[in-house]
């Protein structure tokens, strides 16, 4: 079973309908006994950094986070998800989860697309990912296949945790983390065939994970 | 680098397309869940239900639709159509919509758009344009007012000056639509896109006259879009979206050609 951590960012139900979907078992919730007896835990959420954070330490469920990630529980960031478990957010000039180092900000007005145009904000709609490391969420994905983003801020973790980047202005970090520890900027709910494909990828190696314990 | 978005509208009364869609194979097809889904699998980026239910009763058969159309269609959509508060909205996105659009609701009260924001995310609301070209006046100095009801009552507001409003009110999105350009198939006002895409830094959809794949083109590069909307050109089969996508393509825009 996978977790889909309920912490009050947004509709979390289209996360549960792919896996629904996908066949994979999933439970919406914020249940401490849940959250440790998942095979993994998916992190969605959209909304402000600084409002999730509250809600995080006000609940518990920061530190339960910090716990779930030390005992090698499978973690999956989905867009906002992705941003707080950095350290800092530009957003509200939040602290966020520190799992691991980095922070995130937003996208500058100033930027400008490929054909010399000012990006609108916020970077909304399908776009590619370059891996920069291998990566098993993408595994039997095209490499050309495209993703759907929706987000104003973007997460800039330590160098040696960049996964795979996008370009939209600039070229920023949209995968990020280490195996059993990731994040993706763009919605894999929203994203398709290819989308539904890495939900499937992280079921397997929570399930391998899981096995191997 | 970001794609294009080709977006296919489906009108919905009761449940039901007002109407048909023919896919390759000729079978009409009434269901907008199965309709939505066969797009999600021709290549539709994002898909736009547009209720023109009258009724309350018909309400809550659109936001059925809505919840199955999200358990089967793995892509964003949007849905729009009588919707005036923020209720309505909620209930449009439990429902399992990625975003919702306001259109005559939002003119006659603004504050809906910064209700939606504040309450939902920016990225959740789309303000819809019903506009039409006018000779230029000291009221409407960019020749182009905002209609309401359908095209038919005009409201003395600048499609410029509104488009710029919606943006700080916090619309997320624009999709203008050029009554004047609507079912003519000659292709998008791109005069009316631009103009709108240059005063706000949203993406625009542009929508209205869509006849040809090259109309679509011009409306991303000429217009300045960031999405087509588009209907009967795929509705009755002329062309599939991968057709329109496959145009565009070779006109170098970038669209996501694997799905």
């Amino acid at each position: 079973m996978l977790a889909i951590l309920d912490y009050h960012a947004g509709n979390l139900t289209s996360v549960r309908r792919a896996l629904d979907h996908l066949g994979i078992p999933a439970q919406i919730t914020a249940d401490p006994t849940l959250l440790r007896q998942a095979h993994g835990v998916i992190f969605p959420g959209v909304g402000a950094a600084g409002a999730a954070m509250a809600h995080l330490t006000s609940t518990g469920l920061a530190a339960l986070l910090h716990e779930l990630v030390q005992s090698a529980k499978p973690l999956l960031g989905i867009c906002l998800g992705c941003q707080i478990v950095l350290e800092a957010s530009q957003e509200n000039e939040a602290t966020t989860l520190g799992l691991l180092p980095g922070h995130c900000q937003r996208f500058d007005p100033q930027l400008r697309d490929e054909d010399g145009h000012p990006i609108a904000i916020p970077h909304m709609g399908w776009n590619t990912v370059q891996l920069q490391r291998p990566c098993r969420l993408f595994a039997g994905i095209d490499p050309a296949s495209e993703f759907y983003f929706v987000h104003s801020y973007y997460p800039v973790p330590a160098p040696e945790f960049v996964l795979g980047t996008t370009f939209y202005g600039l070229e920023f970090c949209s995968v990020h983390g280490r195996d059993g520890l990731w994040s993706v900027q763009f919605h894999p709910e929203k994203s398709g065939r290819p989308g539904l494909r890495l939900l499937r990828n992280f079921f397997a190696y929570c399930q391998e994970v899981g096995h191997a314990q | 680098m970001l794609s294009k978005r080709v977006i296919p509208c489906l009108d919905v009364r009761d449940g039901k397309l007002t109407k048909g869609v023919r896919f390759q194979g000729n079978v009409d097809i009434g269901d907008p869940v199965e309709t939505a889904r066969r797009y999600s699998e021709e290549g539709a980026d994002e898909i736009v239900f547009y209720d023109i239910t009258a009724s309350h009763e018909g309400r809550g058969i659109m936001l059925r639709v809505v919840e199955e159309v999200a358990s089967q269609v793995f892509i964003p959509f949007s849905v729009g159509g009588g919707i005036s508060s923020v209720a309505q909205m909620r209930d449009v996105l439990l429902a399992g919509a990625e975003k919702v659009s306001v259109n005559s609701a939002a003119v006659k009260n603004p504050q809906i758009i910064a209700e939606g924001a504040a309450a939902f995310g920016s990225q959740c609301i789309v303000v819809g344009m019903d506009v039409l070209r006018v000779p230029v006046s000291p009221q409407i100095p960019s020749g182009y007012e905002i209609v309401i009801h359908g095209g038919r009552k005009p409201t003395g507001i600048d499609a410029i000056w509104w488009a710029r409003e919606a943006e700080r009110l916090g619309a997320g999105e624009l999709c203008v639509n050029s009554i004047d350009a609507d079912g003519t198939k000659n292709g998008y006002e791109l005069t009316l896109t631009r103009q709108i895409a240059e005063a706000v830094r949203i993406p625009v959809i542009a929508s209205g006259g869509a006849g040809s794949p090259e109309h679509m083109a011009d409306a991303v590069t000429i217009g300045r879009a960031s999405a087509a909307l588009i209907a009967s050109i795929v509705h009755f089969g002329e062309y599939t979206i991968r057709q329109c996508k496959e145009v565009m393509a070779r006109r170098g825009i970038k669209v996501r050609m694997l799905w």
